[in-house]
């Protein structure tokens, strides 16, 4: 048998203890970078799906006495119009709101595959974890992104296509971190009384074991979301990302990246909004693990 | 500890053997052919070219066929460039692609973790803000966006590097394709040893070592550096994949005649054998460069014997 | 900034000084470097495809008629020849002085050996439908003739016959496509099929192959064997293949592309304020259109719809407004500027556009539906861009105008052309046409029953009998009639929605010379020359 020797970033730092939740809720509470991206997000978000709602323009229908026209009060067109004249202002939101809901459906897919399969290896333990994981060790070594770019190619754009390939990458991950965290719970005292009083394998996964894994899911899934979104904006760039009129900030943004001397502002709004989501998961997903780190608390 | 490479060598043969199972099936799934074009080719034409290359058998006696020639290392020829065998098109890219992504790791790492140690050791300093923000900001804006950046402001604006080409890999040509491919991976390599450095900064020996009054430089790289390095070593393989992927945009906006760029070129041509080829060569590598990082990882920390029975 | 750049330049080597630079700052004197498109295919002119392959076989390769810098027909290894007076036995003299670049001379053997190459199905061309209308040439393509029956005859090692099925008054036009060069017969019996290799390859053109490395550049250099080598000016001349054409854009105006092959849309504004001098515009022979799948519902036996849906796209505002690109607003099949032909174009152009907008509505209403009850239509498009923004526009237009929703369908190439050509799941899609040879034909063609990329599905008895007739008139004008009374009868069927006829775009350094527009858009090297700047 081969052993797992490299261990994730995260599996070996993260320990979650409940008792800690309340006290670093207060920690979390008081890292100011972390305080203020939850606030950025929430407005942002907030921005994302009630922000259309105050602009004159739907994002849709073409200005054309605004075609590629910079920021302007007139018309409404905050943020200027794109190479076709739709509002940008719009398009932006709308960009937002797919990259958001991507990202967190692809993170959703991941952690539904990864939980449930880290935490069945991770419970059996002994061959059931050997051979599980060492099909993990395999699908690892599997050049992932080209597979996803073929099926994009072949198979068209289609969100749900996009939502499974991504997802399908990233529950590796996942199905690491969570094997160890559960190899570690199972031996402990509230397992063994659950198994005394008679609970089916199933229960205890269910009701003891992955309630407990919330920690270090919550970190993962704040660091996974702008992966994702990274990930989308890749294949967008290479024209696989999502079908038009819909869009994304990956989209957009690989059509502003081509334009961006001629007309900035289609590049630099959109991208302006991708950087600040990716900038504040990151930064919501350090000062987690900072809360759930027992090596720094101070 | 060579039993133990020797088995992991040969747990190669089945991952790679999945790896040439499903991309096979998956590409010739695809709709449309290399041979269809936007003229229809006259039936006798099209007979003749299926002939050529075993398109008239059934799909399972072309795997066949094609597994046969992989053995003797034969990917067969390219269907696109008709003038060319895959094998040589990939010899040809290959150590271009190679050179390019070992610059870039290298280029990552050093900055990367020199940055994560200052950042560290100055933690809450203007430096490690500074320092981290620009992380950050590695992070969060997509290669694909810097590039043409970097090309318009360095190449084009103030004419101090080429704005593509490769030029048989002269420095200078290298410069901008390989900061840019490095970029993001600077960032997170950054992040993660200031993270590590952290931890090992508040153990007992190197408490005990500032209290013994040695110079600081000599506690960071000599003392600090091996343990902290661990988690990024861990790194590598992600960071490895990453930089491939990444390659295939940045080969494709630089010019660079590397493999990357033959990838999405030869699916969207239905390439059969270029793709296949691309997608096993890059299979075999990321196998052995992880295989190259668990040895590191081996070598660097002390609890872990190569070999050993897992129980975490 | 030159100076700057040779600043740092020497700054960075004297640092580095162990890596050499090689080639940066060559001597650009009469060297020449061409943004190429993508990697061509092969240098085999009778096994590749695409712009990319026949930009370099121009320069390798030469055939019987080549091209004046303005695209005029003009004398290439034949060097003069005659037609019978049925149109249908060419006899062609060819040039003592051409030479292969080995030396070897050019003879009618060659030719006779190249062009039974080429519709030998065994070869596999794809250009084999080049000399179909020589005698006996589609006979032997599907398989039922030898190729030694072509009716092509070498009288001497300087004299061609060639018989034609047919008057074929485009044929000398023709012979200037790539796939009817000559091969070296005995080079290629040598190296089989790595004769295209640098070392292996023998060409008769003006170029002679000296490096191809792969995806980064094919060098060639002067033929000294050449006949015309004295008037020959370029030394040498690189082809870069560069498919991002924002890339190629920025290596151009770094100084390191002389000729692009393409121009970004989307900078086309910057490119006008900037660069006006250097942007080259010209009408080429292509066509812009959607095609309707006129074998199933919605669009079979929808006249009125067909009709509805193509008055209401405001071509004017498409190009000008949208695509700034110099593309002409299509109301025709053939675009103007082809040789002995003036297109026929619909009588609702000249109407003002809110005029033709109601009677659009009127004939949509006719159709059955209304704005209480939409017409929902699904559009097809390949991945590009320009395809996205066109589609998206059109859209909005019949949105705007009739109500018609809109579903886009972006599909990557291959699947795209699948679906086209199953005719099942269409209903508008994207499409255009290119022409091979400068004629009127080569566009109406392409709507025959029976043609191969008649993706509409168009059949029309009254149609393809026009055009038999036209194949069969000798006489210029009675057959410019003719063609022109069939594109009248496809464009009163609304097969397909024209939208532009093409231009090609490049941007050209004022330094170099003997640059003409055509509407081939052929820009042979050994025309052009860099001036002393």
């Amino acid at each position: 048998m081969v052993c797992l020797i490299r261990k994730s970033v995260w599996e070996r730092k993260v320990v979650i203890n409940a008792m800690l939740l309340k006290q670093g809720r207060a920690q979390f509470a008081a890292n100011r970078a972390a305080r203020t991206s939850v606030i950025v997000l929430l407005v942002i978000i907030l921005l994302a799906i009630f922000g259309p709602w105050f602009s004159p323009n739907n994002g849709e229908d073409i200005d054309y006495d605004y075609i590629a026209a910079a920021p302007t009060l007139e018309q409404g067109h905050l943020f200027g119009t794109d190479s076709i004249g739709r509002d940008l202002f719009v398009r932006t939101l709308q960009g937002t709101r797919m990259s958001l809901f991507i990202g967190i459906v692809a993170t959703l897919v991941s952690l539904l595959i990864g939980i449930n399969y880290g935490a069945i290896a991770g419970y059996f333990g002994g061959r059931v974890d050997a051979v599980m994981m060492r099909i993990v060790d395999i699908l690892y070594a599997m050049p992932f992104m080209f597979f996803v770019i073929l099926l994009m190619v072949f198979f068209g754009r289609n969100l749900i296509l996009i939502f499974v390939a991504i997802g399908a990458i990233n529950w590796l991950d996942i199905a690491r971190i969570v094997r160890g965290q559960t190899l570690s719970l199972r031996s402990r005292e509230f397992v063994d009384s659950a198994r005394v009083s008679g609970a089916s394998h199933w229960q205890i996964i269910r009701r003891h074991i992955i309630p407990n894994l919330m920690g270090v899911v919550i970190v993962y899934v704040t660091l996974t979301i702008p992966q994702v979104i990274l990930v989308e904006s890749f294949l967008s760039f290479l024209g696989l990302g999502i079908q038009e009129p819909q869009a994304s900030l990956g989209s957009l943004v690989s059509e502003g990246a081509q334009e961006m001397e001629t007309y900035p502002w289609v590049l630099i709004f959109p991208a302006l909004f991708l950087s600040i989501l990716l900038f504040g998961f990151n930064l919501i997903g350090d000062g987690l693990r900072d809360v759930w780190d027992p090596k720094q608390r101070r | 500890m060579l039993v133990y490479i020797l088995k992991r060598l040969l747990g190669i043969i089945p991952t790679l053997l999945i790896i040439i199972t499903i991309s096979y099936f998956l590409i010739r799934m695809a709709p449309g052919g290399p041979f269809d074009l936007d003229q229809t080719l006259p039936p006798e034409i099209q007979a003749s070219l299926e002939a050529k290359y075993h398109f008239d058998k059934p799909l399972p006696v072309q795997f066949g066929y094609y597994i046969a020639d992989l053995m003797r290392g034969d990917f067969g020829p390219s269907f696109q460039y008709n003038n060319y065998s895959v094998t040589e098109l990939i010899m040809q890219g290959f150590p271009i692609s190679l050179q390019l992504g070992l610059s870039a790791i290298l280029l990552a790492l050093i900055i990367g973790c020199g940055a994560g140690m200052v950042a560290a050791y100055r933690q809450n300093s203007r430096y490690d803000y500074i320092l981290m923000s620009i992380a950050m900001l590695g992070i969060s804006i997509p290669n694909f966006v810097m590039a043409p950046i970097l090309i318009l402001l360095l190449a084009v604006l103030l004419p101090v590097f080429p704005a593509g080409g490769w030029d048989d890999g002269s420095l200078m040509n290298q410069v901008l394709p390989v900061v840019a491919l490095a970029l993001p991976q600077i960032a997170y390599i950054a992040r993660i040893t200031r993270g590590s450095m952290l931890d090992v900064l508040r153990t007992g020996y190197i408490r005990t070592a500032f209290s013994k009054g040695l110079p600081t430089h000599i506690i960071l790289l000599r003392h600090a550096l091996k343990p902290a390095l661990l988690p990024v070593v861990s790194y590598l393989g992600p960071a490895i994949a990453g930089i491939i992927t990444g390659s295939v945009v940045i080969e494709q906006i630089f010019g660079i005649p590397g493999l990357g760029r033959y990838f999405v070129q030869g699916a969207l041509n239905r390439d059969y054998t270029l793709v296949m080829g691309v997608v096993v060569f890059y299979g075999v590598l990321i196998v052995l460069l992880n295989l190259l990082v668990d040895l590191v990882y081996g070598l660097l920390d002390p609890q872990i014997r190569l070999g050993a029975q897992s129980s975490d | 900034m030159q100076r700057m750049r040779c600043f740092v330049n020497s700054f960075i080597i004297l640092v580095a000084s162990v890596l050499p630079v090689p080639g940066y700052a060559e001597d650009r004197l009469q060297v020449l470097h061409r943004g190429n498109g993508s990697e061509p295919q092969s240098l085999d002119p009778h096994k590749s495809e695409g712009v990319p392959s026949a930009n370099i076989q121009r320069d390798l390769f030469e055939g019987l008629i080549s091209e004046a810098a303005n695209g005029d027909l003009e004398p290439g290894v034949a060097k003069s020849w005659t037609m019978s007076a049925d149109g249908r036995v060419y006899t062609f003299k060819l040039r003592q002085d051409a030479k292969w670049s080995n030396g070897d001379l050019v003879t009618a053997y060659d030719f006779v050996y190249s062009w039974r190459r080429i519709v030998d199905p065994k070869t596999g061309s794809y250009y084999s439908q080049t000399l179909a209308p020589i005698k006996n040439a589609e006979a032997i393509i599907q398989g039922k003739a030898r190729p030694d029956s072509l009716g092509v005859r070498a009288l001497s090692s300087t004299v061609l016959k060639v018989t034609l099925k047919g008057p074929t008054p485009y044929f000398l036009g023709l012979l200037t496509h790539s796939s009817t060069y000559p091969v070296h017969r005995a080079s290629l019996q040598k190296h089989g099929d790595r004769f295209t290799r640098p070392g292996n390859l023998v060409s008769n053109g003006a170029y002679q192959l000296s490096e191809w490395a792969v995806q980064s550049h094919i060098l060639l250099e002067r033929n000294p064997h050449y006949w015309n080598n004295a008037k020959t000016q370029i030394d040498r001349v690189y082809f870069h293949p560069v498919e991002n054409i924002s890339s190629e854009l920025k290596r151009y105006r770094a100084g390191e592309l002389d000729i692009t092959e393409n121009v970004p849309i989307s900078q086309m504004g910057w490119i006008r304020e900037n660069l006006r001098e250097e942007l080259r515009i010209a009408p080429y022979l292509g066509v812009y259109y959607l095609g309707y799948n006129l074998t199933r519902a919605p669009f079979k036996d929808n006249l009125k719809l067909r009709q509805a849906l193509s008055m209401v796209i405001n071509r004017e505002v498409l190009t000008d407004k949208i695509l700034k690109t110099g593309d002409l607003p299509a109301y025709s099949w053939v675009p103007p500027g082809v040789a002995n032909y003036s297109s026929i174009e619909y009588d609702w152009k000249s109407q003002p556009f809110k005029q033709r907008v109601l009677e659009a509505q009127r004939l949509y209403q006719e159709a059955g539906y209304s704005k209480a009850n939409p017409f929902t239509v699904e559009l097809r498009y390949n991945t590009s861009e320009n395809h996205k923004k066109i589609a998206l526009v059109i859209a909005a237009m019949w949105k705007q105008h009739l109500g018609v929703k809109t579903r886009l369908y972006n599909e990557e190439w291959k699947v795209f052309l699948a679906n086209r050509k199953a005719m099942k799941v269409t209903q508008v899609f994207r499409s255009g046409w290119i022409a091979d040879y400068n004629d009127a034909y080569s566009f109406a063609e392409l709507l025959h029953s029976q043609h191969g990329v008649n993706d509409m599905g168009y059949t029309s008895a009254e149609y393809d009998r026009l055009l038999a007739q036209s194949a069969m008139q000798l006489d210029q004008t009675k057959r410019r009639q003719i063609l022109q009374q069939a594109e009248r009868h496809l464009l009163n069927d609304y097969a397909f929605i024209p939208i532009y006829h093409y231009v090609s775009k490049h941007l050209v350094k004022p330094y170099v010379g003997g640059y003409e527009d055509n509407i081939m858009d052929h820009h042979y090297t050994r025309h052009l020359f860099i001036k002393p700047h």
